[in-house]
């Protein structure tokens, strides 16, 4: 029998996808779409909080962990944060959206269609517990996104984003189900619990080393997804060439649903191999930090600017992966890698957004994303020059913007293991975090200490008004920002929730 | 009144500010007359609570065992086991009192000195935000709580340089650019100070993964953040080793930018002679002291042996700033830029009596931070005030001050006095017994290395006397250059004499009863060195 309480997010938002359909076919206003949208994503929100908060309700009856269809599909409190994350980003998301759509000649009723069908595929995400299912729901996620990218047809930036997502985001599925299936093929088990009892048989045996082809190459088709350095080549174009709510999207949804999967794989299926994926992980981590902060600091483009930051960012969440890279490293370690990476990601969902709403309020008033044409806004428009201040600042992270305890516990993870090599790490990372402040000062110097460019009509931005969806999400995510900079508890009150993930089921 | 001394008063000092800062914020940006209103009360709330405290606090309480007084630890972050620990003892007690005091002041004085591009209300906000700050590192008992507090003032201060700095045009050392002085000075400051500052997290990441709860009577192989714990701990040698050579210099690193100790501090002469007015007295009287503060509160105490064995090479660093900044002064043109590098030669006097590890050594430095703080805050306000009448702070021109305006001159002349360390004025206690105590450094530490050290400083204090009088001759003496005649010089007004009249009332008080300072200091200091000492065994 099947557990539909368990089932309820994801049944609901199934539910708004079609609904979201019906309703685009009937003659009314477009922006009805979007706000059946986002009422079908508070609807599934709420089942994700009856069973997080289960053994408190009378009517909930408290199983622990729901296995479902045998142990492929889990919803256990890993699941349930994530799920919540990534209902909670995509309303901020389609309400970036609903202003953006309505300037100018876009198709609407489509566009939310697919953009549900994404986060479907991420909430599934945050449950799976195979290989298929976890790869069903990967490319559920990417599939909708690859239109999103080209969603300005006249565009050939637009175009150009779509093509080389399209093309990257196959090579890597392609990537992936090549290391799955040795994976499969040398463990015999798709479940991750399988694969984890027999991985432990598989070594010193003749088959180690297709198995091992098969973990890296598994690896490589998520490092693809979160644009890990040197797989990164597709981001800065698809950033910049696509809508920026859709770049916003990729950024939190698409990029968090590829860390969730890599630690399911990584904390569940090769539990025991860390020293395959530590050291990879290791490398990519520091190469992704390096080199997107350093292209980051020559960006003119804001949205490209954004790009190579969430390349970086990306490189300081792998940071507690790669500190497994340490012989010996235990399960209380390894839980605090966990959290660490746990909730970098909640904090990076609400800053990242946060940025790219600044982004599109600002955008919408200056039609342009040159940095220097930013220049004088604290003039002209406090509140959306002190919110770009908030935002990149946090991202950068200055205490007491939330930034700061992402980067704080990820420092904790690396140093909780210690030894050389994550101590080398941290180095890394510190120097790191330095030089990424230059660039997300570069653009709060050119919007609070320039004067504004003569091309910029000073008198009519000010009066211009900010579109109130859009108000509402900037609202929402500086309200997150700035409470959890100074009460980061919440946070980590969440995160610790799904440390118990990380020493296996 | 119990519900004050178990922590809100301390809160309410750190916090008022910050509230204020909304305040301010939520007022409509055309009635200034209410946000400067406004601002001053919440400064005047914090600064007159902290003097409440410095009344409540118990002077004679230490041999209870707790050197903490009126504070509080309550749950922060528990899932890192980080807590809103808070609490003053005779070391912070005077910096808390400067940093509210110099704080009000400078509201006071920016009244109607709101330098380009105006907008009171942002700069008002700012300086609150920095007070919370400022104040809220010299309570804080945890080292997470520490750390927040520590960057908060980074912001402000960014955005008080970079807005509101100097506008005229640098070439850049190594890019060979061109750009504002502001630009420059504002992202020169933030980069240094963050790049210190990630190390010490590390460093305070790294003490807490090698404390052990179980020592101090809690749960085994729990950690801590909290700095009286980790002082306990530090006692028992629990961080000595290998690893602590590495946690000291990380440590050293981010306090070291700070103060900021040679050769770190290339930012400080840049951002200073950048910073409005106000930004340039608070960066001078109280930021630089978050680092020599840091270095009593936390290096010392909790790594004591690494103490002993780094002291040589910080008071040599100390020497050399002495020294370095002293002939850097000689060579200026530009007076703020002269005051600004005079105070690395302070810290550099601070830090040599810190690196003796004895209780004179480290009283003098606390009387040291007490007494730089409030003659350099007042040498920067009265650079401000004079740059803001000629328009031009090159001293050649200035020539003649004291004719022009009699009373801004004869300031000039008693504050730079101090500054030099005239008997009788606050600046000397602090120079004269930091050399004092290098000549009787802590057993163990090299007699004759530190006593050259001595000779050296006393060196410096010539120095110094020799560029704070060059500078007064070249400013005050003299005739009047031709070029201001017929300009309308105001002497002083009555926002800058009510901003000054306490500090220079400060400056003359500590000078006269340093007992204001060291009758709260002695004690806690004693506990310091005596920990220090019983951790090496001397």
């Amino acid at each position: 029998m099947i557990d539909y309480h368990a089932l309820a997010p994801e049944l609901l938002l199934a539910g708004t996808v079609l609904a979201v359909l019906t309703v685009d076919l009937l003659r009314v206003e477009k922006y009805w779409v979007a706000v059946v949208g986002l009422f079908g994503l508070f609807l599934s929100f709420i089942p994700v909080l009856t069973l997080g908060f289960c053994d408190t309700l009378t009517f909930c009856e408290d199983t622990g962990t729901r296995f479902l269809f045998g142990e492929s599909y889990a919803v256990d409190s890993f699941s349930l944060v994530l799920k919540a994350l990534f209902l909670g980003s995509a309303f901020v998301a389609v309400l970036l959206s609903v202003g953006y759509l309505e300037s100018d000649r876009f198709w609407q009723g489509e566009f939310y269609f697919l953009m549900l069908s994404s986060v479907l595929g991420a909430v599934v995400m945050a449950s799976s517990r195979d290989l298929v299912t976890i790869f069903v729901a990967l490319e559920l996620v990417t599939g909708p996104t690859f239109l999103m990218a080209g969603w300005r047809k006249g565009d050939p930036r637009s175009n150009e984003a779509m093509l080389k997502f399209f093309i990257i985001g196959v090579l890597s599925a392609a990537l992936l189900l090549f290391g799955m299936s040795l994976v499969y093929g040398t463990t015999g088990e798709l479940t991750f619990a399988g694969i984890r009892a027999e991985a432990a048989g598989i070594r010193g045996g003749d088959l180690e080393a297709l198995f091992t082809v098969g973990v890296l190459f598994t690896l490589l088709g998520f490092a693809f997804k979160v644009s890990a350095v040197p797989f990164h080549f597709w981001t800065p174009d698809t950033y910049e060439g696509s809508p920026t709510p859709v770049t916003a999207y990729l950024s939190v949804v698409s990029k968090t649903a590829g860390f969730v999967g890599l630690l399911a794989i990584c904390y569940l299926a090769f539990r025991d191999a860390t020293f395959l994926w530590g050291p990879a992980l290791w490398v990519l981590a520091a190469a992704s930090m390096t080199v997107g902060n350093l292209a980051a600091l020559r960006q003119t483009n804001i949205v490209r600017l954004l790009g190579y930051s969430s390349i970086a960012q990306g490189g300081f969440i792998l940071v507690p992966f790669g500190a497994a890279v340490a012989a010996g490293v235990t399960d209380v370690q390894l839980e605090e890698a966990f959290f660490a990476t746990v909730t970098y990601l909640l904090i990076y969902a609400f800053m990242n957004l946060g940025a790219f709403a600044v982004i599109i309020a600002g955008g919408n008033r200056l039609r342009s994303a040159e940095i220097g044409d930013w220049a004088g806004m604290f003039g002209y428009a406090p509140g959306l020059a002190t919110m770009l201040a908030v935002f990149f600042f946090s991202l950068a992270g200055i205490p007491p913007l939330a930034g700061w305890f992402a980067k704080f516990v990820m420092f904790r993870a690396v140093l909780s293991v210690g030894g050389g090599w994550a101590a080398a790490l941290a180095i890394i990372a510190a120097v790191n975090s330095v030089i990424a402040f230059v660039y997300y000062a570069k653009v709060v110097k050119s919007a609070f200490m320039d004067p504004a460019p003569e091309h910029v009509a000073v008198a009519d931005l000010a009066r211009m008004p900010t579109v109130p969806s859009l108000q509402f999400a900037l609202v929402l995510t500086v309200a997150g920002v700035i409470v959890l900079g100074i009460f980061p508890g919440i946070i980590a009150e969440i995160g610790e929730l799904t440390k118990t993930f990380a020493s296996g089921f | 009144m119990g519900w004050f001394e178990s922590g809100w008063g301390l809160s309410l000092v750190v916090f008022l500010p910050m509230v204020g800062a909304f305040a301010v914020l939520a007022i409509p940006k055309a009635k200034e007359e209410a946000q400067k209103q406004t601002a001053f009360l919440f400064a005047l709330a914090s600064f007159l609570l902290s003097v409440v405290v410095a009344f409540q606090f118990d002077y004679g309480a230490l041999g209870d065992g707790s050197r903490y007084q009126l504070g509080t630890d309550l749950q922060w972050i528990s899932a890192i086991s980080s807590r809103y620990h808070i609490g003053i003892d005779g070391i912070s007690l005077p910096l808390l009192v400067l940093s509210t005091f110099v704080t009000l002041l400078s509201v006071i004085y920016t009244w109607n000195h709101f330098p380009d591009p105006h907008n009171p209300k942002a700069f008002l906000a700012l300086i609150l935000v920095l007070a919370t700050g400022m104040a809220g590192t010299f309570v804080a008992l945890d080292l997470i709580l520490f750390f927040v507090f520590f960057e908060v003032v980074l912001l402000p201060m960014y955005f008080m340089i970079g807005i509101w700095g100097d506008r005229n045009e640098v070439t850049l050392p190594v890019l060979r650019r061109t750009t504002e002085m502001r630009l420059y000075a504002a992202i020169k400051f933030f980069l240094f100070t963050l790049f210190g500052s990630a190390f010490m997290l590390l460093g305070f990441l790294a003490l807490f993964f090698r404390s052990d709860m179980g020592l101090v009577g809690g749960t085994p192989g729990a950690h801590t953040f909290d700095i009286e714990l980790l002082t306990e701990m530090g006692g028992m040698g629990v961080f000595a080793g290998g690893a602590a050579f590495w946690i000291f210099a990380a440590l050293f690193l981010g306090f070291a930018v700070k103060v900021p100790m040679f050769p770190f501090h290339t930012w400080l002469p840049d951002a200073h002679t950048a910073a409005p007015t106000v930004g340039s007295v608070l960066l001078a009287a109280i930021l630089l002291k978050l680092g020599t503060y840091a270095f009593v509160r936390i290096s010392l105490p909790i790594l004591p042996e690494e103490a002993e064995s780094w002291a040589p090479a910080i008071a040599i660093l100390a020497v050399i700033g002495i020294i370095y900044a002293s002939l850097a002064c000689l060579a200026q043109t530009d007076m703020k830029r002269l005051i600004a590098f005079s105070s690395v030669g302070h810290m550099g006097f601070v830090m040599l009596g810190i690196a003796t590890l004895t209780d004179i050594g480290i009283n003098a430095a606390i009387i040291g931070m007490v007494a730089h703080g409030v003659i350099t805050g007042m040498l920067f306000f009265l650079a401000g005030s004079m740059s803001h009448r000629y328009h031009t702070r090159e001293m050649a021109r200035l020539g003649g001050n004291q004719k022009l305006m009699p009373i801004m001159g004869g300031i000039l002349g008693f504050t730079a006095m101090a500054s030099l360390g005239l008997p009788g004025l606050a600046g000397f206690w602090g120079e004269f017994m930091a050399l004092l105590a290098s000549f009787n450094p802590l057993e163990g530490l090299s007699l004759s290395l530190f006593r050259t050290l001595m000779i050296l400083g006393a060196v410096g204090t010539v120095l110094t006397a020799g560029y704070m009088l060059w500078m007064l001759q070249k400013v005050n003496f003299g005739e009047p250059s031709a070029e201001w005649e017929g300009h309308d010089l105001h002497d002083v007004d009555r926002w800058e004499m009510a901003a000054w009249a306490p500090m220079l009332v400060a400056i003359l008080g500590i000078g006269v009863f340093p007992r204001i300072v060291f009758g709260a200091t002695n004690e806690a200091v004693i506990d310091v060195v005596d920990g220090i000492r019983a951790a090496i065994g001397v």
